[in-house]
């Protein structure tokens, strides 16, 4: 997309206005963009038909930087959502998609924003199919906050509840933990560091798609311990069906670069974010098979069995560490605060 | 990182556990005194593997922990007359007597969170038109820094840069613990990172004084059981003395550089400690040629002082006299989401040590 063809360098409070400068933002850069027959009706919503059950999630993304290592805002705002729907045992086929810009956004970081978007849809095979844009003042944002909506078709082998988790059970993440986070956080201001770490930001649903054509109901759950990291999300897991869960260190996937960055800010990569990291939970029947396919496709090389579900400490989540000591993996407070020293 | 896997080794770790075990003969009270000692015991489960008849007090070297609450009101106070107050990050959290550093930003205060105050100084260069106040607490480890941030704003003209500062001292505290009555302590690891800077003569006169063995000791499981080792065979033998366990980083006489920049800024004065109260010559106070990097003058905030919370007895933990899950608050009124004091907040603190990763935990 040209900037000369849009007429605009920045996005003013006028193009949040409904009118003639919105109609010009929208033609030339959203309907441009994500042009499918559900969008190009040009209506205030999309009708689209469905066989049977559908799974629906929302997230709103609010990032700072919106540029940073391995990704951006808008492949952000199209990968957590499909992940979300996947999570749910779907087959992610939908998305709406909502802008909220701080006014003095350059047109040239919307248009870069906007295809990364395009470009994350159409790798999830997902269509935009409905949105809305708003401008704020200045100062009443942080550049742009996107929000999205999924929708997908259940899959027909899917039985994804916490109900089905029984003792015994395995627990495998699909790759190396943190990266995401760590990778955030070597931008922020004040913590800078140098390193070539990226943020892990796909999408998982096809992974999961190829798990439930497999395993169906011997999958039990699946969940993306996005913000809070792998041990907030356990957590919540043994909470919901009062079970414990071990984990033992030496099995969770940690790539070296990413853990020397956690020793140095003082951050336990158990509580930082994941973009593109996935936990399931299954029947110990299949653990082996599950690994294997995981480790063959191309979202689950690193994948790895971390844990199982006990009966032993209900409520709690055990972690064996790396010289055999216990302990408890409680859920993160707050933010995650560097240490002084 | 070569250091990360070969100080977690399982078979090394547990070969000097093992041998822990075999001279354990009697009952002893060995305090690690750093926050970062206790945090590595508890998050890789080490007390549990010690032998019963050992046990670990928790020191006051969480330097979070042993800020007043008077300094965290300064701060507030600050943010509240429009300064931007730069912060390590685990102080943002810590209770003051009305509110957190982090409350009051979060109703329009002005704080960033930074790993070195050499940034804030690079703030206030950016910001001519408001004042910048670096929160510098901490050990002897953080004081470099510290002092740097304050001679580079020298060196680069920045008027508008200042600290609010709050050095301790860790062998007047050790002092100060031994002298108490109700003292238990058998032998010390001492904090590594502070001997990194300051060397380990200083601690000669107290392994006389009070003949108590002291292992400088570093953070790594393998380092703690080798501390913790050290240390009993010592007392098994009725030795005392001082050993360098963390050899791979504690030099005799410390870092000559780092000691340089700190004796130019500071100058050793009166501290007071949280839940302890003020110890003689325990830290560092701004020397008088310097004093225009001083917060406390510059902002005139020296006047505040306010009582701790009387449901903490985090003077207790901070003494090794109670541990955290002996407190009645402790996972009840008082819990990381909603800390009545400081060791609860900082993952060094002892209190959130516990929480975090202890098994023995009631519910």
């Amino acid at each position: 997309m040209n900037i000369e063809d849009i007429g605009f360098e920045t996005i003013n409070l006028g193009h949040g206005s409904g009118g003639e400068l919105t109609r010009n933002l929208l033609d030339k850069v959203i309907f441009k963009t994500f042009s499918n027959p559900f969008l190009d009706q040009k209506h205030d919503g999309s009708i689209v038909k469905f066989n049977g059950k559908i799974a629906i999630s929302t997230d709103s993304f609010v990032i700072t930087p919106i540029f940073f290592k391995g990704g951006n805002i808008g492949e952000l705002a199209v990968y957590g959502t499909v992940n979300d729907v996947a999570m749910c045992g779907a087959i992610p086929k939908y998305l709406s998609l909502a802008f909220i810009i701080e006014e003095g956004l350059k047109v040239s970081e919307f248009i870069k924003v906007v295809e990364s978007i395009k470009k994350a849809a159409d790798e999830s095979e997902v269509l935009i199919i409905t949105g809305d844009t708003k401008v704020v003042e200045r100062g009443k944002g942080d550049k742009i906050f996107i929000n999205t909506t999924g929708f997908g078709e259940m899959h027909p082998n899917a039985d994804i509840s916490v109900q089905n988790i029984k003792e015994g059970d395995k627990i495998l993440v699909n790759g190396f933990i943190a990266q995401h986070g760590m990778a955030i956080m070597s931008e922020r201001e004040g913590l800078e560091f140098e390193s070539t770490l990226e943020s892990d930001s796909t999408n998982l649903n096809f992974l999961v798609k190829d798990l439930l054509d497999q395993f169906g109901k011997k999958i039990k759950l699946f969940r993306d311990p996005t913000r809070g990291g792998l041990g907030t999300v356990l957590h919540e897991i043994a909470n919901d069906i009062s079970k414990g869960v071990n984990l033992k260190e030496v099995n969770i996937p940690l790539e070296k670069q990413v853990s020397a960055a956690c020793e140095m800010l003082g951050l336990d990569p158990m509580y930082v974010a994941n973009e593109g990291v996935f936990i399931v939970v299954v029947d110990p029947s299949i653990e082996t098979e599950v690994l294997v396919l995981m480790r063959n496709h191309e979202k689950g090389k690193n994948a790895a069995v971390v844990g199982e579900i006990t009966n032993e400490h209900p409520n709690k989540v055990v972690m064996e560490s790396l010289i055999g000591g216990k302990r408890i993996v409680s859920p993160l407070v707050g933010e995650q605060l560097p240490r002084i020293c | 990182m070569k250091y990360l896997s070969e100080y977690r080794n399982f078979e090394a770790t547990k070969k000097v556990l093992d041998e822990i075990h075999n001279i354990t003969t009697r009952e002893w009270n060995i305090m690690e005194i750093c926050g970062g000692q206790t945090h590595g015991l508890v998050k890789n489960g080490i007390l549990e593997l010690l032998p019963e008849k050992i046990r670990m007090i928790h020191g006051p070297g969480c330097p979070v922990c042993v800020t007043p609450l008077n300094l965290i009101d300064k701060a507030i106070e600050l943010l509240e007359q429009g300064v931007i107050v730069c912060s390590f990050g685990d102080m943002i959290r810590v209770p003051g007597s009305k509110k957190s550093l982090l409350e009051a930003k979060a109703v329009g205060g002005d704080l960033r969170i930074l790993y070195s105050p050499i940034e804030a100084v690079s703030i206030a260069k950016k910001n001519p038109d408001k004042e910048v106040v670096f929160f510098a607490v901490g050990f002897e480890t953080t004081a470099p820094a510290n002092a740097l941030s304050v001679l580079h704003a020298e060196k680069e003209g920045i008027s508008n840069y200042s600290i609010l500062a709050s050095h301790v001292l860790v062998p007047p505290a050790m002092e100060a613990i031994l002298d108490d009555e109700l003292c238990t302590i058998d032998a010390f690891l001492g904090a590594g990172h502070v001997c990194a800077i300051m060397g380990i003569q200083e601690y000669y006169p107290l392994v006389e004084k009070y003949k108590i063995p002291i292992i400088i000791t570093g953070f790594e499981p393998l380092d703690l059981v080798q501390g913790i080792y050290m240390a009993v065979k010592q007392l098994e033998e009725g030795r005392f003395e001082l050993e360098n366990q963390y050899a791979r980083i504690v030099k005799e006489h410390g870092n000559k550089s780092a000691i340089d920049v700190i004796q130019k800024v500071f100058a050793i004065g009166d501290r007071e400690w949280r839940g302890i109260g003020e110890i003689p010559n325990s830290g560092y106070v701004i020397k008088k040629a310097y004093i225009k990097y001083d917060a406390e003058v510059k902002f005139n905030i020296e006047h505040i002082k306010v009582p701790e919370n009387s449901d903490c007895i985090a003077g207790e933990i901070l003494r090794g006299i109670k541990k955290p899950n002996q407190c009645d608050q402790f996972g009840k009124k008082c819990k990381p989401a909603n800390p009545l004091g400081a060791p609860m907040v900082s993952s060094e603190g002892a209190c959130a040590a516990y929480y975090h990763f202890s098994t023995n935990l009631t519910d």
